[in-house]
């Protein structure tokens, strides 16, 4: 029974494994696009600082930097675990 | 006034000098008067791949710092009428390119050509940057291959914002991708990203496809642009791709595996 599932069995093609790979990380990539050199490292200090606190995973913390017609809003959103 | 086009994509080895040298080489077998200007300073090689590495006696830093004149620095390509190469420096000094510099060269060529091609660096450092900054269209050197689509895409997110267009709010900067080393036979097994995989992820228009041709490697070993070598596949898909950067309307040939005829079969011969 094994040797038929395995024979069954149809091995992913590696160019479509390719091609999920790439639109994930292009999508990151295209998120960050436009947003000042320093948000990555101010996200990751912010979470640092965070951490002090409370224990929170990495992908606990949402930061975005929206600019309106005169001024720049940085909105933070973290998600804190139930106590 | 010349239309300034960076030859760009990020990632190194993907085929930027060779498209650099056989694009230019096909506007002015069009008739187009074209300069190809090597802004990989410290690493040049447009020089060899246009085969004129003996006629370089001044460069593009020698031009800027005013060791040169523009006339001096440029050299006649031997082949084809209307076209000349502006070669990069040698030095190791990075800061030698200036942005000034650039845009003063520049401003020169505008009026006496047609075209204006940058052979870009890789990477996404000041030299790229500066290749890229005064541009109004871009090419998009691309492989099927993951770490060059992705990197091809951090290029396009640059061509938004660190150009001059961008910088400040003209018309964007014109993008154009260009496949290259792509191999029917592959994306036939499932084993390479296919033409429309990578148009669908980098959502830019196809300006040509190149597949992958041993007619490439003997056109550089030669120094002759694999425009000249019009019998060859690569030949043929640069001479489309330079059709239609002219705007004409060319179906797309080579991405489909090519059978070959009876003859070609029973007394072999490699692959043009």
């Amino acid at each position: 029974m094994k040797l038929l599932e395995f024979l069954k069995r149809e091995r992913k093609k590696s160019a479509s494994v390719a091609k999920e790979r790439l639109q994930i990380i292009v999508a990151h990539q295209r998120s960050q696009r436009g947003q000042p050199d320093y948000m990555p490292l101010l996200e990751r200090e912010l979470l640092e600082v965070i951490r002090r606190y409370v224990h929170v995973d990495d992908d606990a913390i949402q930061i975005s930097l929206d600019s309106e017609d005169n001024c720049s809003v940085l909105e933070l959103n973290v998600t804190l675990p139930k106590s | 006034m010349a239309k300034i086009i960076v030859v760009t994509s990020g990632k190194g080895g993907v085929g930027k000098t060779t498209s650099a040298a056989a694009i230019s080489t096909g506007l002015a077998l069009r008739g187009k008067k074209t300069v190809v200007i090597d802004f990989d300073v410290g690493l040049r090689n447009l020089d060899l791949i246009m085969g004129c590495e003996r006629r370089v006696v001044y460069d593009l830093v020698n031009v800027i710092q005013g060791e040169a004149g523009l006339n001096q620095a440029l050299i006649r390509d031997k082949r084809v009428e209307n076209l000349f190469i502006l070669p990069a420096s040698q030095t190791r000094d990075k800061d030698a390119l200036t942005q000034e510099g650039v845009e003063k060269i520049l401003e020169q060529l505008k009026g006496d050509f047609d075209y204006i091609l940058c052979d870009s660096p890789a990477g996404i450092e000041r030299g790229a940057q500066l290749a890229m900054y005064y541009a109004d269209e871009a090419i998009v050197v691309t492989n099927p291959e993951v770490s060059s689509v992705r990197d091809s895409d951090r290029i396009l997110g640059l061509l938004g914002s660190k150009t001059q267009r961008a910088e400040q709010g003209l018309e964007p900067v014109k993008e154009h991708l260009l496949i290259t080393r792509y191999n029917p036979a592959r994306v036939t097994s499932g084993d390479m990203l296919t033409l429309d995989d990578i148009r669908e992820i980098l959502a830019i228009d196809l300006l040509g496809l190149i597949p992958e041709s041993e007619a490439v490697l003997r056109a550089s070993n030669q120094g002759v642009p694999v425009t000249h070598d019009g019998s060859s596949d690569a030949g043929q898909a640069y001479t489309d791709t330079v059709s239609r950067l002219l705007g004409e309307e060319m179906p797309l040939r080579f991405h489909e595996i090519q059978r070959k005829g009876l003859l070609s079969r029973m007394f072999g011969g490699s692959r043009r």
